[in-house]
């Protein structure tokens, strides 16, 4: 293209209506949206802070990438794409128009003689007559054509598929409509308001009824989606909208109550059914509507949608007994809080600071034990042939090592130290099986990104924890290990001809070893054994050292029982396994982490649902831009513009010639098919295709 | 290298067979049986739905014999499976022609066994210029076709039997959409084998399709993921089986291109250039292919946002499988341009077609493996 002189303005217009530029920039918006779906979006800030370091966290948080589709240079682009591709719209439409309604009957024989598809033929018929049956033949093709008399013959130009071009018009106006409906919807209009009126973020630190109105949007804002959080028999108008790093409180026209929150689950323990009855009241004519509404069933009410968007709990009721794990303490003491709240418990001379935060009225877990795999190639095959016959049959075959089951209820708290340090622990009401046995699970960890190490308390004979913390009391007692020793070393010897010092002897290193695992459990007996016993007898002394303790503890159980006035319990394979669980879980529980165990007594459930309430206006233009885009794609990939021309000579010289703007097979067999149709209809005059 | 050349469209009616007829009738009756019999169980949506199915299939039928004899045959394999079950999900253990033959995991293990036999008759007809080994891969492959929708089918019974709650159809996880995106992959290419006549491109395409099997395999006996799972709450909506085949035709063409535009590249090396098809009309299958596809991808995405709309309460949240279907929806559309309007042919096309893949298959899986999102439906 020859340099002339044009306005800088005529340029930029060129420039941004050119498709090199929209291009480009759909190329930038690509990218930049890629960099969006790497980096997680709108993470709490803290997140970032650890991910990325000191000297990134800044760069990044400058660059907008922790919410990069609502930043400033994102919404910069798309705004330059929709003023592109309006221009380009401007620019080529009348050109469009033009070449829609156009037949060209202005062609020239020259003209038509360079097109790809061209064909030279003769006609004996009379001009008139030829005339006739091209247009005919033109017609029942589906071609609209005109005729034009030139210098020497006459001209049918016919076209087909014009509407070709429609769809550009359609599809490159969708996109424009599409783009502007979504900026509406975004945060354009918040980013603005928020310059405007001077809004500024909160971190939710207070009630809302103390946030100022910095923080507030009035039910006016023109789009926003936010979360208003109800627990059962609650009242709110309030949604709020996460913001970078914080929040802004969106008033809305009406209030909701959650009168109830359901939740059903399939047999394996799946979500079923997630659905709030609410009652929705009308600030201003005080209407009251009720309504159920579900997940994939949302609510609109004057223009704002409501969705199930999640649940929480909404403040559950606990009774709670604390047991404390201080040596030789078998103190119980009752609190009663809720989920949310947190609560001081004395022990010893340290009050603990326990926040709740959880609660599962019931837990479904795989319950079945690991497969073992066979041995060996027969065990392989065996493996093999197992696993053919499990990918046959019908799909509802549940694959191996599935057993589900609901262990009931849990609850979970945290617990802080001095240094504000927080362990979490999370423990189930009921006792579980495992291997036959019943255990009180709880779980500790201390941090969030580790599993829950659990500390499994075997449940007694009558299915509870009393026996245990029992036990754990009188072994944990220093001023009881000599007696309990004695009467384990009488035990041992009775019936046996031994002297005094050997029973002596054996007492003492009993009182020795209730000693050792009174303070830090195997860990210090390990430690004992270490520093003690030279390498080659470590083995044989530990093997030693677990019957002494086992019974110690056995001996320890019956004296309880004495005390409370019992009659002694003979030893069976149960209460074997109760006493090793217990001497274990006892050993465990010195690296509890807390010196109280927190038992669930009671709840009372209450539930709170999150509800999701949404205003985009812009949603009409996306949506009508949507089907203008269907329709779009449809008439450009599947219409095809034709236009054929038949050149009738006073000679009897007739040129077919074809164009289309899309070039494919189709046109080439297209161009064929005419050609042969036309030269039989010219020819002989008979033949129809 | 001639066109099939579709005839032009005049006297449709007379041009039909008996077997056109009968198809018709078939279809016909069926779909108002089912009205009759099952109509109360249905909304105005799924009673108009089944009533425009009559026309659609009938068109497609006529249009298509081997579609004809597909549908024919599923209606008859899928049907008598679900008879020999009696309501009783155990009797797929107990009875020879569901255990080995009918129930859905069985009639899934022969589509893949079939699609791989498919693949190697193609490779052999191609190689060893055997026309026989090129009309058994076809035939293989339509069997494996007929075997893999009576799979899902019978499945989508079976899944009732688990409970009429559990119930639904099977486009919902991982392992069912990977069925699907086979089967569908294969009916685009048996199509194009027609439309094109020629066998020659089944090697190609068919390696995708076995590669898709091969993963289907895999995810069935390590992760025993071919169990019916119960659909969560955020799946429960007739979007499902609107928005996921409609996906999946674009995803299956979109594949078909970047095979035909490997074969593409190869013949243009030299590489098995007397065996293939000549350039433009792979040049034609490739356009064809990423057009329908791209028709479909917009339609399913746009599906997707009503959805999302309906879920999640906003039809746009740049989630990372929103985020990447637009990616892949641009990478599209680029090439629809520079092919219409910039006039572009050759390889660059060829190359892009072949990346377009990649870029299609992290949309699918890799969002899916690396990315975490709200669309977290097929997790690996």
């Amino acid at each position: 293209m020859p340099r002339t002189l044009r306005s800088p303005g005529r340029q930029l217009y060129e420039l941004m209506s050119s498709m090199r530029f929209a291009v480009s920039l759909l190329t930038v918006l690509a990218i930049a949206s890629i960099i969006g779906t790497v980096v997680k979006q709108n993470e709490p800030y803290n997140n970032y802070l650890n991910q990325f370091g000191q000297f990134w966290f800044p760069v990044f948080e400058w660059l907008g990438l922790y919410s990069v589709y609502h930043a400033s240079w994102f919404l910069t682009i798309l705004t330059f794409l929709v003023a592109s591709t309006s221009l380009c719209i401007i620019r080529q439409a009348p050109g469009m128009v033009r070449e829609m309604k156009s037949f060209r009957t202005g062609a020239r024989e020259a003209s038509l003689r360079q097109f790809a598809h061209k064909h030279i033929t003769q006609t004996l018929l009379s001009r008139n007559e030829a005339q006739q049956k091209v247009a005919e033949y033109l017609a029942a093709q589906g071609y609209k054509s005109r005729t034009k008399d030139q210098a020497g013959g006459v001209l049918i130009a016919a076209k087909a598929g014009s509407w070709n071009r429609m769809g550009y018009l359609l599809a490159h106006s969708a996109i424009v409509l599409i783009c502007v409906g979504g900026l509406l919807d975004g945060d354009l209009p918040l980013k603005l308001e928020m310059v405007l009126g001077s809004k500024k973020v909160t971190d939710l630190d207070k009630p809302f009824g103390e946030i100022g109105a910095e923080s507030r949007l009035g039910p006016e804002h023109w789009s926003y989606r936010g979360n208003v959080f109800l627990p059962e028999g609650k009242r709110s108008n309030i949604a709020v909208l996460n913001v970078k790093d914080g929040a802004l409180l969106q008033e809305l026209p009406f209030s909701i109550t959650l009168k109830k929150f359901h939740i059903e689950h399939y047999s394996t323990g799946m979500p079923k059914r997630f659905a709030s009855d609410i009652v929705l009241t009308d600030l201003k004519t005080g209407a009251e509507i009720e309504h159920t509404i579900e997940v994939n069933k949302p609510f609109e009410y004057h223009g704002i949608s409501l969705y199930q968007a999640s649940f929480e709990d909404g403040g559950s009721k606990l009774k709670l007994k604390a047991h404390s794990l201080l040596p030789g303490s078998t103190r119980v003491t009752d609190a009663a809080t809720e989920v949310g709240d947190s609560l001081q418990l004395k022990q010893g001379n340290n009050a603990l600071h326990v926040e709740i935060t959880g609660f599962r009225p019931f837990n479904v877990e795989n319950m079945a034990a690991a497969p073992t795999p066979g041995t060996g190639d027969q065990g392989k095959l065996a493996m093999l042939n197992h696993s053919i016959d499990q990918a046959l049959g019908s799909g509802a075959k549940s694959p191996d090592g599935k057993d589900l089951r609901n262990v009931g209820p849990s609850f979970s708290y945290k617990i802080r130290d001095e240094a504000g340090q927080a362990r979490e622990y999370n423990n189930y009401m009921a006792p579980i099986q495992q291997d036959g046995r019943s255990f009180y699970m709880t779980g500790m960890r201390e941090t969030p990104a580790d599993g829950f190490r659990y500390l499994r308390i075997p449940a007694d004979e009558d299915g509870k924890l009393d026996t245990w913390f029992a036990l754990r009391a009188l072994l944990t007692t220093r001023s009881e290990h000599a007696l309990i020793a004695r009467r384990f070393a009488a035990k041992a010897m009775s019936g046996r001809n031994v002297a005094d010092t050997v029973r002596t002897r054996l007492a003492d290193a009993a009182e020795r070893t209730l000693q050792l695992y009174s303070e830090r459990g195997f860990e210090s007996l390990g430690q004992f054994i270490n520093d003690s016993v030279p390498e080659n007898e470590r083995g044989n002394a530990a093997d030693a050292l677990v019957p002494v303790l086992q019974g110690c503890a056995w001996e320890a159980w019956q004296l309880l029982r004495e005390r409370q006035q019992l009659k002694p319990l003979a030893m069976n394979p149960t209460r074997a396994d109760y006493l090793r669980d217990a001497v274990n879980s006892i050993s465990d529980s010195f690296h509890y982490g807390a010196p109280v165990y927190l038992e669930l007594d009671q709840f009372d459930e209450v539930k709170a649902s999150v509800i999701q309430a949404t205003r985009s206006p812009g949603k009409f233009g996306v949506y009508l831009g949507c089907a203008l885009l269907v329709a779009g794609v449809f008439f450009m990939l599947y219409v095809r513009e034709r236009r054929l021309f038949v050149l009738l000579k006073d000679s009897g010289e007739v040129l077919l010639a074809l164009s289309s703007n899309r070039k494919t097979l189709d046109t080439d067999h297209e161009f064929t098919r005419h050609q042969d149709a036309i030269e039989s209809l010219l020819n002989h005059g008979t033949r129809t295709p | 290298m001639e066109l099939a050349h579709p005839k032009a469209p005049t006297s449709l009616l007379k041009r039909r067979s008996p077997l056109d007829w009968l198809a018709a009738l078939l279809l016909s009756g069926g779909a108002l049986f089912a009205l009759n019999r099952y109509g109360a169980f249905m909304d105005g949506y799924e009673q108009a739905i089944l009533l425009a199915a009559i026309p659609t299939f009938i068109a497609l039928a006529w249009a298509w014999p081997g579609l004809r004899n597909l549908l024919a045959g599923t209606a008859l394999l899928a049907l008598g499976g679900i008879s020999l079950y009696h309501a009783d999900l155990a009797r797929a253990e107990q009875v020879f022609f569901l255990k080995y033959f009918l129930s859905s995991q069985t009639a899934i293990g022969w589509m893949c066994f079939l699609f791989f036999l498919a693949t190697a008759s193609y490779w052999l007809g191609l190689l060893a210029k055997s026309e026989f080994a090129e009309k058994t891969g076809t035939a293989l492959t339509w069997a494996a076709v007929l075997m893999g929708v009576t799979g899902m089918l019978v499945r989508w019974y079976e899944s009732y039997l688990i409970g009429t709650d559990i119930g639904h159809i099977p486009i919902s996880n991982l392992y069912e959409v990977f069925v699907l995106f086979s089967l569908i992959t294969a009916l685009l290419y048996l199509h194009y084998e027609r439309r094109y006549a020629t066998r020659k491109l089944g090697a190609f395409v068919l390696i995708v399709i076995s590669a898709a099997v091969g993963f289907t395999l895999w995810y069935t006996f390590s992760r025993g993921a071919h169990e019916i799972q119960p659909l969560v709450p955020a799946l429960q909506s007739y979007w499902m089986k609107i928005h996921v085949p409609a996906n999946f035709i674009g995803y299956g063409a979109f594949s078909l291109s970047a095979m035909i535009g490997v074969a593409w590249l190869l013949a243009e090396r030299g590489i098995l250039a007397s065996r293939l098809p000549t350039l433009a009309v792979m040049e034609d299958v490739m356009y064809k292919a990423i057009a329908i596809g791209f028709a479909f991808f917009t339609v399913a995405t746009i599906l997707g946002a009503l959805w999302a709309a309906e879920a999640w309460g906003t039809y746009w949240q740049w989630d990372p499988k929103e985020t990447w279907a637009l990616i892949v929806w641009l990478n599209y559309a680029a090439w629809l341009h520079l092919r219409l309007t910039k006039g572009l042919r050759g390889s660059v096309l060829a190359w892009w077609a072949v990346v377009g893949l990649l870029v299609t298959t992290f949309a699918f899986l890799g969002v899916n493996m690396f990315l975490s999102g709200l669309h977290s439906y097929g997790e690996l």
